[in-house]
């Protein structure tokens, strides 16, 4: 039965109010996370909450009203809320607006936890992080951090076109960071990247990431950037890792192919797009070698589900092939103002807000090389990898990034240490220009995207291999 | 509120330090875009933050489950989940009684304003726009914290905010933007917003490409915010301090001598609380007097482990512990160049004296995507965004397009390189935090913009 009842209480309330449509969503989760410096505990924190979020819709309008109690009476008087505030909105009322259909499923689905990260003990994993940490500052670091971070969200969806849904989801990751202070600057080499690696899966995925194996190297790399020479200011050719690379997707791909931001809908904050509806179906994004995928279904990945929180199930779906812009994430109402049939993208940060339009797993599909090839066959350029700084404009086209750490490349050999490279370009000129890609992907998790007013930190996937872009401006600096 | 933090201390007893918040806050926006209401969002329950030192050891947990049962439970499985911490060294005890130096700034009818209130704003400023597509949001927030701990701190404090900002977009595709915030709906003014916000849109239509480069500019008071925060996290902050990652040097003149920037939460219009998560009252604090860095900015923690006689001063936050205090009230003193009317829609007099003195540069509105790229030197690479003009011989001549630039912010305000200060601060709302920042316009010799936006 789960907290189904409330959720369809809100629903009845919102429609006996005046609303033509309405949903709930019904929330239990928990997050914990703890991060230790320097050998010793830094912070420990254990968040739980519990909460309904019901959504209504008059006319053309929305309203969304969210309260922490989830008794019966209360998610009513939530339902009606929601219908006045969408009311409300009519005073400034939009076009005519229906809904791509979603088959109204009753189902339950659990995502992939072999390890429950909330039942492994503390000590444990506080020992973990502060032996990583102890290992980094003994092979250097000034500061030597390390973090984990571990969610369990429990959900009881109910819409008033039939949906009954309920969903578990557990995600963990974590990682290292090791910073050396030079005179002048610091220096800072992180693995698996800075703020870890994380996916949908139980503790099984922070003890295959094997952080104290790393924790000497990454600490003798920070201290060897301090007296590196810096990367060039000049343009080159430039392969990327496969962290960067995800990150690189994320900004200048998944972003930009949200259909709210095409339709103007995030004008006045995050943005807008360089993509024009019109050109669905013909625009060449990039190279041949770039086909990306919306995947929510890939076992494992941090942006992966069973449905979104419109109900929509998960499904694949293209959105670059062989370089033709063809798809976009979308939601029930954006895609039908678009002329679209699909939606699935539509997710929200927990209970006490606003589903929206985000990105699931974005992903490039892998090529045919490997990175050794890639190297072997680049006869002068730059090598960058994790991120370490990101930057991209309101219409997702100019970016710029800065990696942790370079590697001059000469006659197809992988040569000194770099430090402080970034590289920038523009979106569909930087991904015309891929001309080699790795088969070695990796789906890399961001627990931290941002997006919304109120803003909302939502978790994405992005499978990415090394890759090689030609003629790429590098060594931008203040 | 009083009574649910007595309860959750009574829960801990006598086994440990503890402290308690609780917090109701109802937060509600309405947001706008193509010029109709497109979300509209309300929020609103209490959430309560235990954190416990037992043992030596120290947790800390939250909930919004405020049950008997649940409450009861939260606050064993926090204990005991102290107790398999390992030890806290830098545990700097709980803040001691302290009275508030106010109560907070609240305006009762700004907590209750319905949804009819804002949307009669977006209303006005979609009307005013003059059929340029506009959007945006006009959001209110109450809220109401209790802070106690067995030290025996007990405060309430309450705060409430209303915020406009948003956009007209010209034919073109060139943005004008407004902002407002304040304490109190009833001085939000959204038809005068948005006749500003499309005014600046239609006078940025028809930009154009300039040449990358060093360049003399006017930030906006938007552009200096970005400036004035970054400062603030990356080098005023007592935990980067320690830990070599900041670039301050307390005592020494490492601004320009007409800078003087304060955290302000006793300002009349300050938006916030008037202590912080530990409970210490929050006080004007200078961090830069006449171009003279000041100390660092502390929670307990940080003036625990920086010794000397450190003290909080009352910048500590959620997230302190990991990320380091925080001010949120910052408030950089006006300047005394003189308004000047320049003409046309683009600059305030406030800005247009400013604007008068500039031989060639460039007027610059926002600042956007602002990353660092070094924590030391507060480099940090970014965009405009909502305006650009081209400034020759004090006269604001034509709109460019959007640039990407890579600057040191410390340096863009060292000494001799601030050429003028904005008379008059204009209050700016916070994106992702619930706050205010309090700026005029400057004036700087040099900013290096290093690309053109599109390329």
């Amino acid at each position: 039965m789960g907290l189904f009842s409330s959720a369809t209480a809100a629903v009845e309330a919102a429609l006996a109010a005046g609303a033509r449509y309405a949903d709930a969503r019904v929330m239990l989760r928990r997050y914990e996370s703890m991060s230790a410096r320097n050998g010793e505990i830094e912070d420990l924190t254990r968040d739980e909450d519990a909460g309904i979020g019901v959504r209504a819709l008059v006319g053309s309008s929305w309203g969304f009203h969210a309260v922490p109690e989830l008794g019966d009476e209360e998610a009513r008087a939530a339902g009606r809320a929601a219908t006045a505030i969408a009311k409300a909105s009519a005073l400034v009322a939009g076009p005519a607006l229906e809904l791509v259909p979603a088959e109204a499923r009753q189902d339950t689905w659990n995502g992939p936890c072999l390890t429950d990260p909330f039942a492994v003990p503390l000590s444990e994993k506080g020992d973990l992080l502060v032996e990583a940490t102890k290992i980094m500052k003994e092979n250097g670091a000034d500061q030597a951090e390390a973090l984990y971070q571990i969610w369990e969200q429990h959900s009881w969806f109910v819409s008033s076109a039939g949906h009954r849904i309920e969903q578990k989801v557990t995600k963990s990751g974590g990682g290292i960071s090791a910073t050396a202070v030079g005179e002048h600057e610091t220096q800072r080499r992180s693995y698996p990247c800075y703020r870890g690696q994380y996916g949908t899966a139980g503790w099984e995925l922070v003890d295959a990431l094997d952080l104290r194996a790393h924790a000497a190297r990454v600490a003798s790399e920070a201290r060897e950037l301090l007296t590196a020479p810096e990367c060039p200011s000049t343009t080159t050719d430039l392969i990327l890792g496969g962290e960067q690379m995800a990150l690189q997707i994320h900004e200048s791909v998944g972003h930009a192919i949200e259909l709210d931001r095409i339709l103007g809908w995030e004008a006045a904050f995050a943005g807008t797009s360089w993509l024009d509806l019109a050109k669905l179906g013909e625009l060449q994004y990039g190279s041949e070698l770039m086909n990306i995928t919306i995947d929510p279904t890939l076992p494992g990945a941090l942006g992966s589900f069973g449905y979104d929180d419109e109900g929509t199930p998960a499904a694949r779906r293209d959105a670059v092939r062989d370089g033709i812009w063809v798809g976009v994430l979308a939601g029930r109402d954006s895609a039908a103002m678009a002329g679209l049939d699909y939606a699935g993208s539509v997710r929200s940060e927990g209970w006490q807000r606003l589903p929206m339009v985000r990105m699931t797993n974005v992903g490039l599909e892998p090529g045919p090389h490997t990175l050794e090839e890639i190297i072997a066959a680049t006869d002068d350029g730059v090598m960058m990898e994790t991120n370490r700084s990101w930057s991209i404009d309101d219409k997702r086209l100019n970016f710029q990034f800065g990696t942790e750490i370079g590697w001059e490349i000469k006659n197809g050999r992988q040569g000194r240490i770099l430090r402080n490279p970034t590289y920038t370009g523009i979106g569909p000129l930087f991904w015309r220009s891929m001309d080699m890609l790795s088969s070695e992907s990796v789906a890399w998790g961001t627990p931290n995207c941002g997006k919304g007013q109120p803003g909302q930190t939502g978790h994405t996937g992005h499978p990415a291999a090394p890759a090689r872009f030609r003629n790429v401006r590098v060594g931008v600096r203040a | 509120m009083t009574e649910l933090v007595e309860r959750v201390l009574g829960l801990v007893g006598g086994r440990g330090e503890a402290d308690v918040v609780a917090d109701r806050t109802n937060l509600e926006l309405t947001r706008f875009a193509n010029s109709f209401i497109h979300q509209n969002v309300s929020d609103s329950g209490t959430r309560l933050r235990l954190r416990v030192h037992v043992d030596g050891r120290t947790a800390t947990g939250t909930t919004t489950r405020t049950d008997s049962e649940s409450l009861a439970a939260f606050v064993e499985q926090t204990i005991a989940q102290a107790k398999v911490c390992p030890p806290d060294p830098g545990w700097p005890g709980l803040a001691g009684p302290a009275p508030l130096p106010s109560a907070g700034n609240s305006d009762p009818e700004t907590v209750s304003a319905g949804p009819d209130a804002r949307a009669r704003q977006v209303r006005a400023f979609v009307d005013a726009a003059g059929g340029l597509v506009t959007a945006g949001y006009c959001r209110t927030v109450g809220q109401q914290v209790t802070y106690g701990s067995t030290a025996g701190q007990l405060v309430t404090g309450t705060s409430s905010s209303a915020a406009m900002d948003a956009i007209a977009r010209a034919v073109s595709g060139a943005d004008g933007v407004a902002r407002w915030s304040g304490v109190s709906l009833s001085g939000l003014d959204g038809a005068r917003l948005g006749a500003i916000a499309a005014a600046k849109a239609r006078a940025s239509e028809g930009a154009t490409e300039l040449e990358p480069g060093r360049y003399e500019v006017v930030l906006e008071p938007a552009a200096v915010l970005d400036v004035l925060g970054f400062l603030s996290s990356y080098g005023f902050n007592g935990k980067a301090v320690a830990e070599g990652r900041s670039f301050l040097r307390p005592g020494e003149r490492q601004f320009d001598p007409s800078i003087t920037l304060a955290d302000d939460p006793e300002d009349p219009e300050a938006v916030g609380l008037p202590f912080d998560v530990e409970g210490t009252p929050k006080r004007r604090l200078e961090l830069v007097t006449a171009g003279v860095s000041q100390g660092p900015i502390h929670d307990r923690r940080t003036a625990y482990a920086a010794g000397a006689g450190a003290t909080s001063t009352g910048h500590g936050n959620e997230e302190s512990s990991r990320w380091g205090p925080a001010a949120a009230n910052l408030l950089l003193e006006p300047g005394t160049t003189p308004a000047k009317a320049v003409g046309g829609p683009v600059a305030s007099d406030a800005v247009g004296g400013l604007v008068g003195g500039v031989e060639r540069g460039l007027l610059v509105t926002d600042f956007w995507y602002t990353r660092v790229l070094d924590p030391r030197s507060v480099a940090v690479t970014g965009l405009t965004r909502n305006g650009v003009w081209l400034i020759e011989d004090g006269v604001i001549t034509r709109p460019v397009r959007n640039m990407r630039f890579t600057q040191s912010y410390p340096e863009a305000l060292a000494p001799g390189s601030v050429l003028g200060i904005g008379s008059e601060a204009v209050s700016l709302p916070l994106n992702w935090a619930l706050g205010t920042v309090r700026a005029p316009a400057l004036r700087l010799a040099s900013w290096n913009f290093t690309g053109g936006a599109s390329g």
